[in-house]
């Protein structure tokens, strides 16, 4: 196994970056700065942190309030707050009216862990899904995260973002992501009899996933789905055209997230491969060590294996 | 508007628009060439179902065209139902679901005390809008905060959707409410111009706090048969209450502008 660094250290460390570098980037926490890595950027740079308390949804709105005049308001929380809690918020200050708001949430998917369902959101992907003027990442490594955390600051409008509690494995150099671009999957990997096609905590598995199908004889392709909107028709309709089997993984509801999303694109395009969701398969999960969740809740590379040498 | 429109909410705009006639014509610093200056102070309707009033106050002060007011709530119409920025000049956030603008508003200070500027921020919040949760968290804040530049004008009318306020979920003592948050509460007949103007030279001379300014108004203001009556939250009048409308205000009108020819 690689070197594990918290994709929450890279958001508050890139945060200080942005913070020297822009001085109307602000940072807004909701009594979790310490768990968000946003009180990082609070140490640094006092006068611009806004400890809102636990109100999220004054939080979400005050935001708008900043990025109406021209400061670019980083909001942090667990996921399950904002976007759970704050639907309507982000709906009216943020999306219809246009502003120029970062919501950069922690602590999303099962992997949460002990504190169980209270805290596991697995519905932000759809729920932000669904807004117009949104955009949505999702890293899948340290290194991307900085790099989303740079493309937020540097381009205007409503974007949300999310990350798990949890370390992740580096999966990029910095140089293989210097032309990241918006609506642009990344392709990881090319096969001829399946693609993988993950998000997040899962492109990891789907990594691994993918070299044990190798070994089995099945040329597996992989896609990093970091963008989930505007969404990458483009690459969808090249897979589609490539393999006769397509797997969607990710650490949220199988409704209204990745999968529904390549789900939508699939069936408008008459795909007439197998095509499968593989996410929490609409549930309420439990409290629990991450990795048993993801092994009782059919998440681990494993999974992943099973399931993609059924469709082929 | 509201009859040409066929549909809007005409007890809540008449009891909140002399607080928003008094802050465009005599009290923020706005220019109406340039909605989007960033010295101007800024004027938030969190109760957006009152926005007729606000667009009547844009259009006269020169944002967009009068005649445009007949657009109200039509298709292609710059003017919804409720505030939107991103289609009106003027309109500085877009509200119609309660709670929110107070919030904004608090947003809005906070960047003019980092930058340094001196402008003021100005919400309308509506009575009935603070049954909503985060008009209390924004409450909390905005005194932690010390938001000296933020003042809050509440449209105190005393009847929401289904009846009197006190009914529906009591607000009362509603000063002392936002006193216990860390506000300066200050009162005045939300109708009478020369107090409206007083309380906000002291709204906004006061300093560590932000103001609360409760306006007493009564809702369907003006209109004998719409004063204090409920069935006039949200809807418009009929071609008969129009006409019957339009002739008590021509007739108020009338008698203002005697009043004043004879001053002068």
């Amino acid at each position: 196994m690689g070197k594990l660094i918290n994709p929450r250290d890279v958001y508050g460390d890139t945060l200080i970056e942005l913070g020297e570098i822009n001085p109307d980037i602000v940072a807004l926490d909701a009594d979790l700065s310490k768990s968000t890595k946003t009180c990082k950027f609070c140490y640094r740079f006092p006068n611009r942190f806004f400890n809102m308390g636990i109100a999220e949804a004054n939080m979400v709105s005050v935001a708008a309030g900043l990025a109406s005049c021209g400061k670019i308001p980083f909001v942090s929380t667990f996921a399950v707050f904002v976007p759970g809690r704050t639907y309507d918020q982000i709906r009216m200050s943020v999306a219809y009216s246009d502003m120029n708001v970062k919501l950069f949430s922690t602590h999303a998917g099962v992997s949460v862990g002990k504190d169980g369902v209270s805290h596991q959101m697995l519905e932000d992907l759809a729920l932000m899904r669904v807004l117009p003027n949104m955009k949505i990442f999702i890293p899948s490594d340290p290194v991307i995260t900085k790099k989303i955390v740079y493309l937020m600051a540097e381009n205007k409008g409503p974007m949300y973002s999310r990350v798990g509690r949890e370390p992740m494995e580096i999966i990029y150099d910095e140089k293989e992501l210097e032309d990241l671009k918006i609506k642009r999957m990344l392709h990881i990997k090319d096969g001829d009899d399946l693609a993988l096609i993950a998000c997040g905590t899962m492109v990891k598995n789907a990594i691994e996933a993918g070299k044990e199908l190798e070994k089995k004889g099945i040329s597996t392709g992989i896609v990093d789905a970091w963008n989930l909107k505007p969404f990458d028709n483009h690459t969808i309709d090249k897979i589609a055209k490539k393999v006769n089997a397509i797997l969607t993984i990710e650490e949220h509801s199988v409704i209204g997230g990745l999968g529904g999303a390549v789900a939508e694109r699939l069936s408008e395009t008459g795909y007439k491969g197998r095509f499968i969701r593989m996410g929490i398969n609409d549930m309420f999960c439990e409290s629990g060590d991450p990795r048993d969740l993801l092994e009782k809740y059919g998440l681990t590379i494993k999974h992943i294996v099973n399931q993609a040498e059924k469709m082929v | 508007m509201l009859h040409e429109a066929r549909s809007g909410h005409t007890g809540g705009s008449l009891s909140a628009v002399d607080a928003i006639v008094a802050l465009y014509f005599h009290h923020m610093r706005h220019n109406p060439g340039n909605p989007r200056d960033p010295d101007r102070d800024r004027f938030i309707l969190s109760k957006g179902h009152a926005v007729p009033a606000l667009y009547a106050t844009l259009a006269e002060c020169g944002y967009f065209d009068v005649g445009e007011l007949l657009t109200l709530r039509k298709i292609n119409s710059r003017l919804q139902g409720h505030p939107a920025n991103i289609k009106t000049p003027g309109i500085e956030v877009s509200t119609g679901s309660l709670g929110q603008g107070l919030s904004f508003g608090i947003g809005v200070a906070l960047a003019g005390k980092l930058d340094g500027k001196d402008y003021n921020v100005y919400v309308m919040v509506g009575d009935g809008e603070t049954d909503e949760g985060q008009i209390w968290e924004a409450a909390a804040a905005a005194s932690h905060y010390k938001l000296d530049n933020l003042t809050a004008l509440l449209d105190r009318n005393r009847l929401q959707i289904d009846g009197f306020t006190e009914d529906v979920m009591a607000l009362e003592v509603a000063s002392e409410r936002w006193r216990a948050f860390g506000w300066n509460v200050l009162e005045v007949d939300g109708h009478n111009m020369r107090e409206i103007l007083d309380v906000l030279h002291k709204a906004d001379a006061h300093k560590n706090q932000p103001t609360m300014i409760i306006l007493h108004t009564v809702k369907g203001k003006g209109v004998s048969f719409m004063e204090n009556k409920v069935q006039y939250h949200g809807v418009a009048p009929t071609d008969e209450e129009y006409k019957k409308a339009m002739k008590e205000l021509d007739e108020l009108e009338k008698k203002i502008l005697e009043k004043y020819e004879k001053r002068r």
